[in-house]
């Protein structure tokens, strides 16, 4: 099929940057989105001109890296899916698809649409860890775990750091990453000894990025392509709460 | 307490702000709403002007109305400082969007600049008459508040101004009320869906009870009833 793209083009953090359109052809159904770009920059590469840069790295759905919004939704319109797994059997022959990057202040586009997302690296480092005894391995199931628990910790942990929800809230507001990362790590008993000092930290590292505050319009859960649920925001307020009331800890 | 401003200044303590206060006015709105229905009262207004004493001199009533002035203003400044924090946020816009939120919920501060508009009209027309304009005394001895609002009300635009405005309220509701408890960290399986569900309600109810007041009032002034 042909189809008509407009891709955001710009060379650097400091251009200005436009849309450009290109025509392709010989996209087949059963591509995937960002082979249906690799075609393209093939022709680009062939005719002497920039080939578009995108950031992708597994292909498969899980490394959350090819970040791109297509036709005003974050990774396409198909629900629970990254662009890499969006095959082009979601677009008639004869479409005009719009294609531009992350829109955040804090993921700044390095070129075209790649975006920088060190700010989310961050918030990581500000409290995604716990503390472990080195020595021999734990004998497995021995820390006995509520089910549900379990399952919303697992649930959480899904989240593939992609920055849709960032991408798709009107405010760029990083509250749903947080709230998985917090909430993953908040409902296990390995993440006690650090459970308050996580949440504040990584709350002021969100604030300090430059990051938007919820307001709770649920776009980030609508695009999200691993269905993470607004109840971690929910949980990650009442974690902030907790630990900003109600513990020693100092909120900075 | 250096704490207490570094929580209020977050972005989750913003939110707090603004739930909080927002419920506090929900409550403010169903009972101004209850109250006001005495203007259906086919007694010339006494009912409502005694009803207007009690709630402008009965001290109690007095501090709760002072927390609502503030509460009013701090429901304001925070939005403002929260709708131009998300403003920055997001420098560059999209040349595309397909949103899959509410209207709504992302025109929050936009509905919240068509009721400031609507409550200072309002509060000039009676709360600063009362105050401190001229206003005769009825039957009983009462300031006749009755008789402005019989006049304000007798006006078409000043029905319509009110009509307009309270669809921007019931909007602001609907996403307000729900979601000043996900702010607070109340979702849960056993309770969102009541929750939501009664916020919708009383997103329906209150403007509508508020609608009838003026309707009713300007039916009558015009002797269609
Ligand atoms: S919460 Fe969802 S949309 Fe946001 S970064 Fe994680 S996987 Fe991506
Ligand atoms: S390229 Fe890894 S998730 Fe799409």
């Amino acid at each position: 099929m042909k189809l008509t793209l407009k891709i955001w083009r710009q060379r650097n953090s400091n251009d200005k940057g436009k849309l450009e359109t290109y025509p392709v052809d010989g996209i087949t159904t059963d591509m995937s989105f960002l082979e249906m770009i690799d075609v393209l920059n093939q022709q680009l590469i062939k005719d002497k001109k920039d080939p578009v840069a995108f950031d992708h790295d597994c292909r498969e759905g899980i490394c959350g890296m090819c970040s791109m919004v297509i036709n005003g939704r974050p990774h396409g319109p198909w629900e629970g899916t990254t662009t890499c797994q969006l095959h082009m059997r979601a677009f008639k022959d004869g479409d005009t698809v719009v294609i531009e990057p992350w829109r955040a202040a804090s993921f700044p586009v390095i070129k075209d649409l790649v975006v920088d997302r060190t700010s989310f690296d961050k918030i990581i480092q500000a409290g995604g860890y716990i503390s472990v005894n080195t020595g021999n391995a734990v004998d497995a199931n021995s820390l006995p775990i509520d089910k549900t628990n379990a399952e919303d910790a697992f649930d959480a942990a899904a989240c593939i750091g992609c920055g849709a929800c960032v991408a798709a809230c009107p405010n760029s507001s990083g509250m749903l990453f947080l709230g998985a990362k917090v909430s993953h790590l908040a409902l296990l008993p390995q993440g006690e000894p650090e459970r308050e000092k996580r949440v504040l930290n990584m709350m002021k590292t969100h604030d300090d990025e430059g990051f938007g505050g919820c307001t709770n319009t649920g776009a980030c859960e609508a695009e999200c392509p691993k269905g993470i649920s607004l109840t971690n925001i929910a949980r990650l307020n009442r974690e902030y709460m907790r630990a900003a009331i109600g513990s020693e800890e100092e909120v900075r | 307490m250096s704490w207490v401003v570094n929580f209020f200044s977050s972005s989750v303590g913003k939110k707090v702000i603004m739930s909080l206060t927002g419920l506090f006015l929900c409550l403010f709105l169903a009972v101004h709403m209850s109250g006001n229905f005495l203007l259906l009262q086919d007694d010339g207004g006494l009912a409502f002007n005694e009803y207007t004493k009690f709630m402008t001199t009965f001290p109690l009533v007095k501090v709760v109305s002072y927390i609502t002035y503030a509460f009013i203003i701090f429901h304001i400044v925070d939005g403002i400082m929260l709708a131009l924090n998300n403003r920055k946020a997001r420098p560059v816009k999209y040349a595309v969007s397909k949103p899959s939120n509410s209207w709504q919920s992302r025109n929050m501060a936009l509905l919240g600049i068509v009721i400031f508009f609507f409550l200072v009209v309002h509060l000039k027309s009676f709360w600063f008459e009362l105050k401190f304009g001229h206003v005769p005394m009825d039957a009983n001895q009462n300031k006749d508040l009755y008789s402005i609002v019989y006049e304000a009300f007798s006006q078409w635009w000043y029905v319509a101004l009110y009509l307009v405005s309270l669809i921007a309220l019931g909007l602001h509701l609907s996403h307000g009320f729900q979601s000043a408890f996900q702010s607070l960290g109340l979702n849960h399986s056993k309770y969102t869906p009541f929750i939501k569900g009664f916020g919708l309600l009383f997103s329906i109810v209150i403007p509508l009870g508020f609608a009838i007041q003026p309707i009713f009032v300007f039916l009558k002034a015009t002797g269609r009833i």
